[in-house]
């Protein structure tokens, strides 16, 4: 077994090591991808109660590290629904 | 009262319901009392690798419903008096599994039993979520593959997420049985090691399955590989992962190749 290691024979127990590692760190993170988007129907729910918009105005995004996770929410507002409200 | 144990996967055909009669055999062989429950209705298999496939009259889904009693469903093990059978249904509706039928018959598992030891089916479906809803303690059945080893981290999670202990916000306990492990193609470094595995999933070790014809020929004969032939090696590497389980302290051997100048010249018509 060992002459096919001289002759060059690729291990293939690295890549699979490597692929899984990058692979589930990815998973891992975005595992809040569910919650992200309840939350982002339910805050356009809340809003569109008083203020007239468009549904792909409101981005939910959520960023996390290992410390702290941030949930970022972008909400565009059109001028005129902004001045009927106020 | 008893504990509950669930074995689970994620991946399909990875060991779940060999792992389960195994531990059974092994815990049993303790003189401890053992009921293994079969969570796989419709393809249930429990019983076959079991060798109660004739025995079944009564089955977990007619306890749910309460057209049986759970002492008219549970099978006594014929080899060993302390290791029962809860099997699963073949033909009814998966959705007879309800939450509360299962609380109830866990509940009534752990009052007459030391261990209770759950099949779970593959998968991440409500059969999976059910199974390993009340367990105290999750084995984590992974071969070292890459598609097993990320379902067995989409399970990781699960646990830590749809059980009643991770609602009550207590830790699941949970381990890895790494099974069908061929430490000659590790050491060629064509299979993930032991370590690279450990290192991906983060999880405790339980023990360590080497790859063998001994599990086939067990399941065969429908008997648990422990009381098929207890000296083999799968054997072996069980009644460690049960005397682990049971809280003793077994150190963990990565089988290696400890095979001398003869080994080596024949060695690989059996790897």
């Amino acid at each position: 077994m060992n002459i096919f290691s001289f002759f060059g024979r690729k291990q293939t127990a690295p890549a699979a090591r490597e692929r899984l590692q990058v692979l589930l760190a990815h998973e891992r993170s975005s595992v809040g991808t569910d919650l992200v988007s309840l939350l982002r129907e339910e805050i356009l729910e809340v809003i569109a109660k008083h203020v007239q918009l468009d549904a792909d105005k409101v981005q939910v995004k959520m960023d996390r590290n290992e410390h702290v996770s941030i949930l970022e929410i972008d909400v565009e507002i059109p001028l005129k629904a902004a001045a009927e409200a106020a | 009262m008893g504990k509950v144990i669930v074995v689970t996967s994620g991946k399909g055909g990875v060991g779940k319901t060999t792992s389960t009669a195994a531990l059974g055999g092994a815990l049993a062989q303790r003189n401890e009392k053992v009921v293994v429950v079969d969570f796989d209705v419709g393809l249930r298999n429990l019983d076959l690798v079991m060798g109660a496939e004739r025995r079944v009259v009564y089955d977990l889904i007619n306890v749910i419903q309460g057209d049986a009693k759970l002492s008219q469903a549970l099978i006594r093990d014929k080899r060993l008096d302390t290791l029962f059978l809860l099997p699963a249904s073949q033909t009814r509706d998966k959705d007879n599994l309800t939450p509360e039928g299962v609380e109830r018959v866990m509940a009534d598992l752990k009052r007459h039993f030391d261990w209770i030891i759950c099949d779970s089916p593959a998968g991440i479906e409500r059969g999976a979520t059910l199974a390993m809803r009340h367990a105290d303690v999750a084995v984590v059945v992974t071969n070292p593959e890459v598609s097993s080893v990320r379902d067995s981290d989409r399970i990781i999670g699960l646990l830590d997420a749809k059980t009643a202990k991770a609602e009550r916000g207590e830790r699941m306990e949970k381990h890895l049985l790494l099974t069908r492990y061929d430490a000659n193609r590790a050491e060629r470094g064509d299979m993930l090691k032991v370590d690279d595995v450990l290192e991906i999933l983060s999880i405790p070790l339980l023990g360590i399955v080497p790859e063998s014809m001994d599990v086939l020929r067990a399941s065969n004969i429908g008997a648990p590989v422990t009381l098929a032939d207890s000296r083999s090696a799968p054997a072996m590497a069980y009644f460690d992962a049960a005397r682990r389980l049971a809280g003793e302290d077994v150190p963990i051997t990565i089988p290696g190749e400890k095979r001398g100048i003869f080994g080596k010249i024949f060695g690989r018509r059996a790897a």
